[in-house]
């Protein structure tokens, strides 16, 4: 079977800088491999030639065995890239961002398929709003439904929770493993080690310009010596307090009849 | 191969950036106000102490270069829509998919052409309001539209160097302020003659004297001359070098 992507020896420098000196990477079919590194490391970069955005100097890199450099269009129709930055247009309405998306993949119904991804990633209600009223949370989301659009085998996620609050953060974890779910390919950047524990099927470690590590999180884990049984007072963390209380406040907003605060509108 | 369709792709970005312009109206009449205050400020208040000759009346004599001027700074709108979408990650977008690469670009040129065209209407009624009056023909207006048209397109190339180029939204746009004094030292506003010898060779080098005599002409029912032909020269060779310096600019990206 082709891998969803496979990268062998890719090099590229900006000038006097190596970036990746040698990336070897392979992501298996329906999968999603989590590339995990610091801020530097080269995971922008690896995506942007896996988008055929940039040019690698050595090395091949293939995409459903479609290579960037010589079959670039190919690539491009397997593959959605949701890019470090929230790349929305703010002027239009969530909807006409789908829209526009659709109809740029010549989908038969850009409407129909607008309104479903905007259903399935909690944006219906907003769907008439111009971008630029959203939250941060509902950006990301409309960013991510735009790479939806169409259904491109193979998606590539650089660093998507990266500014979000832990609500928004789960919101995208969730759709990104329901991605895996359907069959998606996914290559995901991410500098959070938990969101590389939760979401990923298979873990690269990119260092020094190489991947330095590659495997499942047991794999990873066994790298170092086993673990020693300890007694520690677990306390709760503040993000589990913070979902906590997030998730109590939204219940009391719910319409609760006479017991409802003077000031509060009743529908 | 995957099949791809430039001109369908090319046509929904367009609609997505006029969409744009329709929803900040204010570019348009923005554009259109700084040339109609120039024409409300030489028309009225500085225009009675200068001679054009012939019998001309002023506002026949400015319509041309003020035409020009509000398409040299409208074009500036390109160069800034153009920097966002780069700087916001969208043109990544476009270019990550199964899309025509020069789409994105056109798509921005084709609005500026609609945007301009549109200003340009404004400031010609505000003109005839102010008693300009023109005996040009059918044919003489098409040729004064499609002069026009393709000024438009130049100056857009240009505006997409810019805004493919620039490293802040102000840059972006700095570009234009030299196009929107070049008619200043043109048969703009006065007669080439009247000027010094150096500033004179220089107006009557430069291609906004040789459009704006060869529209001035057409605007007269005049025959047009040798002045269309420079003009054309001027407009095609600067549309050709700047849309392929703006297509190495995109290319050089990709490094």
């Amino acid at each position: 079977m082709t891998a969803a992507v496979q990268v062998r020896g890719l090099e590229k420098s900006f000038g006097d800088l190596d970036v990746l000196r040698g990336v070897d990477l392979e992501v298996a079919p329906g999968s999603i491999v989590a590339l995990l590194g610091a801020n530097g490391a080269g995971k922008t970069t690896l995506v942007r030639i896996l988008s055929t955005l940039l040019a690698a100097d050595a090395g091949s890199a293939r995409v459903l065995g479609h290579d960037v450099a010589t079959a670039p269009r190919d690539v491009r129709a397997s593959i959605s890239l949701t890019g470090q930055f929230t790349a929305i247009d703010d002027v239009l309405t969530g909807r006409e961002n789908m829209v526009l998306v659709a109809r740029l993949r010549h989908l038969p119904h850009p409407t129909a398929v607008a309104d479903d991804l905007l259903a399935r990633c909690s944006l219906a209600d907003a769907a008439d709003r111009p971008a630029a009223k959203y939250s941060g949370g509902m950006r990301r989301r409309l960013d991510i439904a735009m790479s939806l659009v169409g259904e491109p085998p193979v998606i590539f996620l650089d660093e998507p929770t990266t500014g979000l609050d832990p609500q928004a953060r789960n919101e995208v974890w969730e759709t990104v493993a329901a991605l895996a779910a359907d069959g998606t390919s996914v290559l995901l950047t991410t500098q959070h080690l938990e969101e590389a524990e939760r979401l990923a099927d298979r873990i690269a470690i990119l260092h020094d310009g190489v991947v330095a590590h590659e495997g499942t999180l047991d794999e990873l884990r066994r790298l170092l010596p086993p673990a020693e049984v300890e007694v520690v007072e677990r306390q709760p963390s503040l993000e589990q307090v913070f979902l906590a209380v997030i998730g109590v406040m939204s219940a009391a907003d719910a319409p609760s009849g006479a017991s409802a605060p003077t000031g509060t509108e009743l529908p | 191969m995957t099949a791809i369709h430039p001109l369908a792709d090319t046509g929904v970005l367009t609609g997505r950036s006029l969409r744009h312009v329709l929803r900040s109206p204010d570019t348009i009449l923005t554009t259109a106000v700084t040339p109609i205050a120039l024409l409300l400020l030489f028309v009225y208040v500085l225009g009675g102490a200068i001679d054009v000759g012939g019998g001309v009346a002023y506002v026949d004599y400015l319509l041309p270069g003020i035409l020009l001027i509000t398409v040299a700074s409208g074009v500036a709108y390109t160069a800034y829509r153009l920097f966002l979408d780069l700087q916001g990650g969208l043109f990544d977008r476009f270019r990550s998919m199964p899309i025509a690469g020069s789409s994105a670009l056109w798509a921005h040129v084709l609005t500026s052409l609609v945007a301009n065209l549109v200003s340009v209407a404004i400031v010609v009624g505000v003109a005839f309001a102010m008693g300009f009056r023109t005996g040009a023909s059918v044919w003489a207006w098409l040729a004064i539209v499609g002069v026009l048209m393709l000024f438009t397109l130049a100056l857009t190339w240009l505006a997409v160097i810019a805004g493919l180029s620039a490293k802040s939204v102000d840059g972006a746009s700095a570009f234009s302020y030299p196009l929107i004094f070049l008619p200043f030292i043109s048969s703009a506003f006065v007669p080439t003659d009247s000027m010094p010898a150096p500033v004179a060779w220089f107006a009557e080098h430069q291609p906004v004297t040789a459009i704006v005599d060869s529209m001035r002409a057409l605007f007269a029912g005049s025959p047009v001359g040798a002045d269309i032909w420079v003009a054309l020269a001027w407009l095609v060779g600067i549309l050709a070098v700047a849309s392929v310096v703006a297509a190495l600019l995109l290319r050089r990206r990709m490094r």
